[in-house]
């Protein structure tokens, strides 16, 4: 009965661990804290994530390499593992890659500057100045690296779940708001149907190849009943498409982004993105790759009704919060058109280029969403939520500092010269021309301009109005000087955007 | 078509039906108990691909004790005691019919090896046990998605704890030391009123 079984190496998943460990350990530490404003709780929490990227980087690093692209002799981590860098352990269930390696770096130095955008909020409002918050956020992240590292329909799901569950729990924490449960509501019950969805594709398409785990899934595609393959398919993007937020399965951004505390729709706006990536390039790109003409064609028309209708209904919002959810979709929908300009009529040529635009755009539009949504933050305090746009009036006069990055943020968004979000998009689009759809990119462009209006509106109220609320904006030292490496990061990778682009290619050159 | 096939459809009728009953009944301890009829029509298309452990203890587990959990807090929203009196007799001729529906499933199930031949082929060689297998399974090969859910009840406790847990009740005692300092001006209030013309 044991005969195959290998003992796991535990190894791979030392981040893993060590953040259970933690979460476990400040879960019941928090329980004798005194201080009201859980300084221990949140910098255990900090010091956690900082942990898993030390381990995450001292597991891996053997030395460094050299990549040269285009004339340029860039340095990279050499990977110690093997020679593919692609180890798998707990009977292949986990898979840790560079790609994964990569997406969770990022994924920690997200979380942890949510935490510190979202201290002052949480300390202000009684209801959710709980160590549980840090506690769920520290879930919510295991969930996150569960799902970057799956390759298992059980691990992808299990994954999901874990991140989901936190999630509803941190939406629905300040309970004396009505909009807030609602939120949390809708999220729980179109999650679950998601859930439900996914599930059932990935039951389908167990039936057709008899595995679960996504890479002998893609050993096994050949000889599997292409019907129920497609139904599956059809299932397992509807459940994937609402993790990630895009048409016809967006309905729940825009109520959750509004209605949950805004130091949660930082959260949930920012790093999930990541994940969600990711498991859409383990199913996909790993597992599916054979079927890629048919998920590329579902996925064109979920990209193209994403940026319109995130565009266009982004324009009539009063409220910043549901502004820059609908502009979500429409980044999420962009990000897309990476993915389904991989394979062209059968030939895979393209598709390191192709997937690696995907990663930068959704890696500048987690550090961009950062930074919107933590500038909203910078300007609540007790009592006062500065999420409609008039609170953004006259900003200039109030703070020109803080004006100033968040215009930056602004024309990052809209994907202005010479920003993060500028290189983002064009990296996107080149790969579009290359693979020769040609209208796909001029429908992009169109919808982006459409979309720079409501981001230049924003500027234009903090610039030419009057500001309606003379409060000083009260921050700590260290939210003040994140917030500013933040919009300084946009400006200064969109002076050097060479570095992440390398990063993503030589990672997913890397992975798989 | 033999003995086997025909329960299978049999069963798969009665689940299909029971699920929309699920989701179209007005009443929702209907809908609960469509639902406890769907779970155990389940768990006999289960044992009839002999996988009995499933069969169990999705009975064990979902019809005994979940959906009885349901059932109570279905029934105790309305806290009224006679109003649950009534509804006992009004919801018994459908809790009979599910009850007795249940019965002839189990019985064709259970009984099939007495109506038919039994299968030549069996899926499963004679001496492997199911439960066995799955116990050994979930310490090995799954051994990660399985710890990974143990932290998802985790995350579902300290939610259900965040969301609901008010505090500490306030208990009367009193404080002497506020009561020393208390002055004649914090005992009485003067208010001003209007004269009331009745």
């Amino acid at each position: 009965m044991f005969d195959h079984f290998v003992v796991p190496d535990l190894l791979p998943a030392a981040p893993e661990i060590f953040l259970v460990v933690m979460a476990l350990a400040i879960l019941l530490i928090d329980l004798f804290v005194k201080d009201s404003r859980r300084t221990l709780t949140f910098s255990l929490s900090v010091l956690t994530l900082l942990g898993c990227a030390v381990i995450q980087v001292w597991t891996r690093i053997g030395g460094v390499a050299y990549m040269e692209l285009d004339g340029d002799i860039y340095p990279i981590i050499r990977y110690f593992a093997n020679a593919e860098g692609v180890v798998y352990t707990f009977s292949r269930m986990f898979v840790d890659d560079l790609m994964s390696d990569v997406l969770k770096l990022f994924l920690y130095a997200t979380v942890i500057i949510v935490l510190f955008y979202s201290r002052a909020y949480v300390i202000d409002r009684n209801e959710m100045n709980k160590g549980e918050y840090y506690v769920l956020t520290l879930f919510a992240t295991l969930g996150m690296m569960v799902m970057i590292s799956a390759n298992h329909f059980a691990t992808v799901y299990i994954g999901i779940e874990l991140l989901s569950l936190s999630l509803y729990a941190m939406v629905a924490m300040n309970r004396t708001s009505l909009a807030a449960s609602e939120a949390a509501m809708k999220y729980f019950v179109l999650g679950a149907l998601a859930s439900g969805l996914l599930l059932y594709g990935m039951s389908m398409i167990y039936g057709a190849t008899g595995t679960l785990e996504i890479t002998a899934i893609a050993a096994r595609l050949q000889d599997a009943n292409g019907n129920l393959l497609a139904f599956g398919l059809v299932f397992l993007i509807a459940g994937l498409a609402f993790k990630l937020g895009v048409v016809p399965f967006h309905m729940w951004i825009p109520d959750v982004y509004h209605g949950a505390p805004t130091s949660v729709t930082l959260l949930i706006g920012s790093a999930p993105k990541l994940a969600a990536f990711a498991v859409a390039m383990r199913l996909l790109v790993g597992g599916l790759f054979d079927m890629a003409g048919d998920w590329q064609a579902m996925l064109v028309i979920m990209a193209v009704l994403s940026m319109a209708i995130g565009n266009l209904a982004a324009l009539v919002q009063t409220n910043i919060k549901r502004m820059l959810a609908y502009s979500a979709i429409s980044h999420m929908g962009f990000m897309l058109l990476g993915i389904v300009t991989g394979v062209v009529n059968g030939n895979p040529a393209n598709a390191l280029e192709a997937y690696s635009s995907a990663m930068f755009y959704v890696v500048s539009y987690v550090l961009m969403s950062l930074g919107t949504f933590g500038m909203i933050l910078l300007m609540a305090r007790a009592g006062f939520e500065a999420d409609t746009l008039d609170d953004f009036k006259g900003l200039n006069q109030r703070s020109p500092w803080f004006a100033a990055i968040m215009m930056m943020l602004m024309f990052s968004m809209a994907g202005i010269p010479f920003f993060v979000g500028f290189f983002a998009k064009l990296a996107v689009l080149q790969v579009v021309i290359a693979a020769g759809y040609i209208w796909l990119a001029i429908v992009a462009v169109l919808f982006s301009l459409i979309g720079a209006f409501y981001y230049l509106r924003v500027v234009k109220l903090m610039y030419f109005d009057a500001p309606q609320d003379e409060t000083p904006i009260v921050a700590s030292a260290d939210m003040r000087l994140l917030i500013s490496a933040n919009g300084v990061a946009v400006a200064a990778f969109g002076l050097f955007p060479g570095t992440i682009t390398v990063l993503c290619l030589f990672s997913l050159a890397h992975s798989f | 078509m033999d003995f086997q096939t025909l329960v299978f459809f049999f069963l798969s009728a009665i689940l299909v039906f029971a699920a929309l009953r699920v989701i179209t009944a007005r009443n929702p301890v209907h809908a609960a108990l469509h639902l406890i009829l769907a779970f155990f029509t389940c768990g006999g298309i289960w044992a009839l691909l002999q996988a009995e452990f499933l069969a169990i203890a999705i009975i064990l587990v979902y019809v005994g004790a979940v959906m009885v959990l349901f059932l109570f807090v279905v029934m105790m929203l309305d806290v009224n005691i006679d109003r649950i009196r009534q509804g006992f007799w009004s919801y018994l001729p459908l809790g009979a019919v599910l009850g007795l529906l249940m019965v002839l499933e189990m019985g064709l199930v259970l009984g099939s090896r007495h109506l038919q031949k039994p299968a030549a082929a069996a899926a499963v060689a004679p001496g492997v046990s199911n439960t066995k297998e799955i116990g050994a399974l979930m310490f090995t090969d799954f051994v990660y998605p399985f710890e990974l859910a143990s932290i998802v009840l985790l995350v579902g406790m300290v939610a259900a704890i965040v969301l609901t847990y008010r505090g500490p009740k306030k208990t009367k005692n009193t404080n002497p030391n506020q009561q020393v300092f208390v002055k004649a001006k914090d005992r009485v209030r003067v208010l001003q009123m209007p004269v009331e013309k009745d």
